[in-house]
């Protein structure tokens, strides 16, 4: 099982990469939309996850999927260091509005992700 | 020349440090004690996490443009390990879950300790790259 949840960290990671970086070449901003969006669909699946496990589904979906995807796909070293840069280059509103912006949208979103599966 | 996030090694590259990073973040949720309600595991990491990052970012930077070896390390290290190590969607769902189960007092201290703590975090990182390279 271990092996499993660090592979699809793994996996995750890549999906990452790969998202990020298609993001960045289609729309270039020196706002880190991409991560922002990563981050946020990451938190979804994990609370839709979280809940579906709550409402008594195997524990193990939650730990593969969820500890082990969605952790490996959503970043928290990223988000701090594009902040830290924005605030460098004296982005301060671009530099707060990440750091604002991608509390509110992931918390929201794994709310939204929770309630999903509260309904089911 | 493909662009880095369709080379299918650069791809596998992350996968591999990615891999990496979650078997350590699953491991530090195994030992780091539990403290109550407050998600201590997950802090650990993500302030750990962003220490590296920042060093790491830096002391790439401080050695001029990047060549295909630097960008090894930065998407291997940095982007595979890094990454997998720390999380948002965990940091997310304890916050919602800590707000929805009415402990509002506990989700604020545990947002206000990982997002100081991060950039504290970062900026000390880039400081010990840019003490080492004096």
């Amino acid at each position: 099982m271990t092996v499993l949840l660090a592979l699809c960290g793994g996996l995750g990671a890549a999906c990452r990469f790969a998202l990020d970086g298609a993001v960045r070449a289609r729309w270039p901003s020196r706002f880190p939309w991409g991560i922002l969006l990563v981050n946020a669909l990451g938190s979804l699946l994990l609370g839709f996850l979280t809940g579906l496990v709550a409402g008594g589904a195997d524990a193990r979906w939650r730990l593969v999927l969820g500890v082990g995807f969605c952790g490996g796909f959503t970043t928290f070293s990223t988000a701090m260091t594009d902040t830290v840069r924005l605030v460098r280059e004296r982005a301060w509103r671009l530099a707060a509005g990440n750091l604002v912006g991608t509390l509110a949208t992931t918390v929201l979103a794994a709310a939204c992700g929770y309630g999903i599966a509260d309904l089911l | 020349m493909t662009a880095a996030h369709r080379d299918p090694r650069l791809l596998l590259l992350v996968a591999a440090g990615g891999t990496v990073g979650t078997l350590l973040r699953w491991a530090a949720s195994e030992v780091v004690p539990a403290a109550g309600a407050f998600p201590l595991a997950t802090l650990a990491v993500n302030l750990a996490g962003s220490f590296v990052l920042g060093f790491l970012l830096e002391e790439l930077l401080r050695r001029g443009a990047e060549t295909p070896a630097l960008r090894r390390w930065r998407l291997g290290l940095g982007t595979g390990v890094c990454g997998g190590l720390t999380t948002w969607s965990s940091f997310a769902v304890e916050l919602e879950r800590l707000l929805s189960g009415g402990s509002a007092g506990t989700a604020l201290g545990y947002a206000a300790a990982s997002l100081a703590g991060g950039l504290l975090a970062v900026a000390a990182g880039v400081a010990l790259a840019a003490r080492r390279a004096r």
